[in-house]
């Protein structure tokens, strides 16, 4: 026997050899290089660091589970780039990327970074993936090479109209009266002048419309004139820290409407703000990016970000489906070739399910997916939770709020 | 032009005095710097920004109530503020205007930076039992943290007072302020007294840090919300005069408070620009007509 | 001005021409656009903060006013680039001269001419950010139509000999400047005001002359960065970044020389990548190393080594 199994093992051994031989002898296939852009210093480097977080995430899935099986198991490499949070920085980025080789490039986060840098890519035929940036204009140039897997300004908003309406008649339309509370850059501006103009259409009134800097020092004259106008619904859009310091206040204030309900806020879908301001936080809707929680890789994912001592935000899942995009883009494609790939991107279609966004079958024209919509959420019993639509909802809304 | 009832007006000037003290108090660190060593401190709001930095991981760290830390930060800060301007900026200024500038914009973004790549930019604040506090005025709700803020920002202003008109070095102060050859040739250390100057001006940043911090947030970029407003403050108030600071600071958070609420909070900026703008062109001495 | 004057700044251009043959990465082309107007709007401000001793805050009024009146008379009224291009330059020249006879008149000097420049531009910054015409918040986007006859070039090789054209050209007018009589009484003003008074020099028109170049050079910049980068928000075109730039570098290269803008604009941009490529990941720490960098530049300037050599020579 001790003569028989040295023998034996060989044959195994040549055997398992035999069945690697074919990876061998075509030798590890040329990694796939895809550039990604995000703001990691400057103003905006707190979403971009949560935005690159979702693109790694989503490559060492892809490279741990096979690579890209069209291209016979390649890896796909990142090309990280600081967009330094203006758009020089992205555009010069996006051309250090070209010059070393990507396939393509996803992120930008900002609108301005997103419009240059998906503008610069194009003078070289480079595919370019929005990330975030939701500006309408974005997608209405007609680049040829840019795309975006997010919805744009316009479908959040309409969106937010629409299931504000719905969500107040099936709680028997307690809310009439709105004030809107804005900061005055481009989200919004823009989002206050639309609430304006579509609010009395569907049978609300605007009491006023209260806009305010980002950076704001103080929320104590708008909480007082909240409480003179006593609204029976408050809509803010802000950025992080002035949502913070608003609802702040109003708690301080004991200024209690019937629901806070923001439209691509800052802070309300954001788990940093739950848990350091639970009881500000409790209840807050918000209409927003989020990542569908019906999907076990949304969970997943999740758990993979806390264990980082990260928190949960929009910009992990939208990266890394956008990254999880590009990947079946190359699949289908067949070759790591630019014109191939915003070919393949074009025709993206149902089949593509390795996203975690709660979108239905993926469908682009002009480079926007018609399928991309915003959800809304609550913030319920310190969780963020889906409330609607109903079909991707893990929660009932608590509107109108109870009284305390 | 729309119409409050008086409660509201009552609330938002008291808001803005409240708000106010906290400007002057940030304000007067820059116009004692800028009476006494005639520079423009650019570094002044990361200065706030560090010191907010300090208090944050006070609480965090050591668990010190934001209140409390003052005690500890502001010799602390102190003396940062007396070796900066000993080591870093004199040395490197050798006396032009140009380069003090350059200086204290390059400190600046040193301090900013240093900020971010410890703590990233993320907006961080502390949790204080005493936060959703409100002193309550007849109808009018006032934060308690703010009222707080409004108290130690006078009482600042009065031991400042006291130190420049009762103590030796105080006076050595005001002689370098007015006459700094004069000052030097009776035998002042212009050097130190410059350098506790800019330490007496950091010292009163780690207290307004403190004041704010229950109320605010910290990032790395804070303190640039803070800077503009205090220039405008020193201008508006004379520069290098104390209590044209603080007098200042309250004018300031009034107008503020009274412009967002009749033209809307972005608009009110303007009002802030405009009358720095006016002030300086009309009447460059400050309104409280200190010295030029 | 004889050709001796211009001797410098040919050989400066002819060198600087050649760079696109050698340097086909357009990584490092779009570097050197980028380099070149900021340094174009640093030789704005040389003209009034190192000639004539006014340190602005504000550059941005001007550079944001030329981009926006570019992009705005093309995307609004259709004009064609070019036209559009020169009147924006105009327009900022105009505001510059609107804010100088404020600030002049009233006798503003030092420390109070540099912030009532730097709250000049922060109002330009709120009211572009709120107004309707500059496309708000939401910023303006110049039409992506690449075309020669649009300002629009599909080489970046051609955009860097526009912007090296407009800094040779910044170059010979700051020479000509210096050779001039406004030039010689715009130094006395910076020199000695009240002593130029009494020689009968009109100090007010001299540094009205002055901000009125001055803005137009900074504001062809802004209208070039409108056309390069086709985008503009409101703190691009009006925040206080671009005031910096265009100050930190004449003063780190030496203001009131003619090279000393290019000079600062170069080494600044030079070592701001330099300093990216050296740290990896922690964000902010190579912006540390930029700006101890700096201090440290300020506290040994460059035209001062070789004189600390020898003194450190001479102890030894």
């Amino acid at each position: 026997m001790t003569a028989f199994s040295p023998s034996r093992r060989t044959v195994l051994l040549g055997a398992a050899a035999a069945l690697a031989a074919p990876r061998i002898a075509g030798a590890q296939p040329a990694a796939v290089k895809l550039g990604i852009l995000q703001p990691v210093t400057g103003a905006l480097a707190q979403d971009g660091e949560y935005g690159r977080l979702g693109a790694e995430l989503a490559i060492n899935e892809i490279n741990s589970t096979g690579g890209i099986r069209a291209l016979g198991g390649a890896r796909i490499e990142m090309v990280f780039g600081d967009a330094r949070s203006n758009p020089e920085g992205g555009t010069a980025e996006v051309e250090r990327m070209n010059s070393e080789g990507v396939v393509a490039v996803v992120g930008g986060f900002a609108s301005p970074i997103c419009l240059a840098a998906s503008q610069a890519a194009s003078r070289y035929d480079l595919p370019y993936v929005v990330d975030v940036g939701v500006a309408d204009t974005i997608v209405t140039r007609g680049l040829r090479n840019t795309f975006r897997f997010g919805p744009g300004f316009g479908k959040v908003t309409s969106g937010a109209l629409d299931n504000l309406v719905k969500i107040n008649e099936a709680a028997g339309k307690p809310a009439r009266t709105v004030v809107v509370v804005h900061e005055d850059g481009l989200f919004g501006s823009g989002m206050a002048r639309l609430m304006q103009n579509e609010l009395p259409k569907r049978g609300f009134e605007v009491l006023e419309t209260i806009s305010h800097p980002t950076p704001a020092r103080d929320m104590s004259n708008v909480a007082l004139r909240i409480r003179a106008l006593n609204p029976d619904l408050i809509i803010p859009s802000s950025y992080y820290a002035e949502f913070v310091l608003l609802s702040q206040t109003l708690q301080q204030r004991r200024i209690r409407p019937k629901g806070i309900y923001c439209v691509l806020n800052g802070a309300a879908s954001n788990f940093r703000f739950v848990r350091e301001f639970p009881q500000a936080a409790n209840l807050v809707m918000d209409v927003n990016h989020w990542a569908d929680p019906r999907k076990p890789k949304t969970a997943e994912l999740r758990r993979a970000v806390e264990a980082q001592n990260r928190f949960w935000l929009y910009n992990t899942p939208l990266n890394y489906s956008a990254v999880m995009l590009v990947a079946d883009a190359l699949e289908r494609a067949g070759r790591a070739d630019r014109a191939a790939v915003i070919d393949a991107l074009g025709k993206t279609d149902g089949s593509f399910t390795r996203h975690i966004m709660p979108y239905g079958p993926t469908r682009f024209e002009n480079g926007q997916n018609q399928a991309a919509q915003a959800v809304n959420t609550q913030v319920i019993n310190n969780d963020i939770k889906v409330i609607f639509p109903e079909e991707f909802a893990d929660a009932r809304p608590v509107f109108p709020w109870p009284a305390n | 032009m729309r119409s409050y009832p008086p409660e509201i007006i009552g609330e938002a000037v008291l808001n803005g005095l409240l708000t106010g003290a906290i400007y002057g108090l940030v304000a007067l660190g820059l116009t004692l710097v800028y009476g006494v060593l005639h520079i423009i401190n650019f570094a002044h709001g990361a200065l706030l920004t560090l010191a907010m930095y300090a208090a944050f991981v006070a609480w965090k760290v050591f668990g010190l109530d934001p209140y409390v830390a003052i005690l500890p930060l502001v010799p602390l800060f102190f003396a940062l503020g007396y070796g900066v301007q000993r080591l870093v900026i004199m040395p490197a200024s050798k006396g032009e205007d140009s380069n003090i500038l350059l200086v204290t914009l390059g400190l600046s973004i040193v301090i900013e930076n240093v900020m971010l790549a410890i703590f990233r930019s993320d907006t961080l604040s502390v949790q204080v039992p005493y936060a959703m506090e409100v002193v309550e005025l007849g109808p009018m709700l006032l934060g308690f943290p703010r009222v707080v803020g409004f108290g130690v920002a006078f009482l600042v202003a009065a031991v400042l007072f006291v130190i420049l008109t009762m103590t030796d070095t105080g006076r050595a102060i005001r002689a370098v302020a007015k006459e700094r050859t004069g000052a030097a040739l009776v035998g002042i250390d212009v050097k130190h007294i410059y350098a506790v100057t800019f330490g007496i001006g950091t010292a009163c940043l780690a207290v307004a840090a403190c004041l704010l911090l229950p109320f605010f947030y910290v990032n790395p970029r804070v303190g640039n919300a803070f800077v503009l407003v205090a220039f405008t403050i020193v201008v508006l108030g004379g520069m290098g005069s104390v209590p044209g600071a603080l007098l200042g600071g309250l004018f300031i958070g009034v107008m503020e408070s009274l412009s967002g609420l009749y033209f809307g909070e972005s608009l009110g900026q303007i009002g802030i620009f405009l009358i720095f703008i006016l002030v300086l062109l009309f009447r460059p001495t400050g309104l409280f007509g200190a010295k030029a | 001005m004889t050709a001796k004057d211009l001797l410098p700044i040919a050989l400066f251009a002819a060198v600087a021409a050649l760079l696109p043959l050698f340097v086909t990465q357009n990584t490092w082309l779009n570097f050197a656009v980028f380099t070149l107007i900021i340094c174009l709007a640093a030789q704005g401000w040389n003209i009034l903060g190192g000639y004539g001793g006014q340190y602005s805050f504000g550059h941005a009024a001007f550079f944001g006013t030329a981009a926006y009146a570019t992009a705005i008379l093309q995307m609004r009224y259709g004009m064609n680039a070019y036209p559009a291009f020169a009147v924006g330059v105009a327009a900022a020249s105009a505001v510059g001269a609107v804010i100088g006879f404020l600030s002049f008149r009233s006798g503003l000097r030092g420390s109070y001419f540099a912030l009532v420049t730097l709250a000049f531009a922060e109002v330009f910054r709120v009211l572009a950010n709120a107004s309707e015409v500059t496309g708000g918040a939401a910023g303006i986007l110049i039409k992506l139509d690449v075309r020669p006859a649009n300002f629009q070039f599909d080489s970046r090789a051609s955009f860097y000999w526009i912007a090296l054209g407009l800094v040779t050209a910044a170059l010979v007018v700051t020479r000509a400047l210096e050779r001039s009589r406004l030039g010689a009484q715009l130094v006395a003003v910076r020199e000695n005001e009240n002593a130029a008074l009494a020689l009968g020099v009109d100090a007010l028109r001299v540094k009205l002359s002055a901000i009125a170049l001055s803005a137009a050079i900074t504001g062809a910049a802004g209208a070039l960065y409108a056309q390069y980068f086709l985008y503009l928000d409101a703190n691009i075109a009006y925040g206080t970044w671009i005031s910096v730039e265009a100050l930190l570098a004449p003063i780190i290269g030496g203001a009131g020389t003619v090279f000393g803008p290019v000079l600062g604009g170069v080494v600044l941009h030079g070592l701001s990548e330099f300093t990216k490529t050296l740290v990896g990941r922690i964000p902010g720490l190579d912006l540390v190393i930029f700006g101890v960098l700096l201090i440290l530049v300020v506290r040994f300037p460059p035209r001062e080594i070789p004189g600390l050599i020898r003194m450190w020579r001479a102890r030894r």
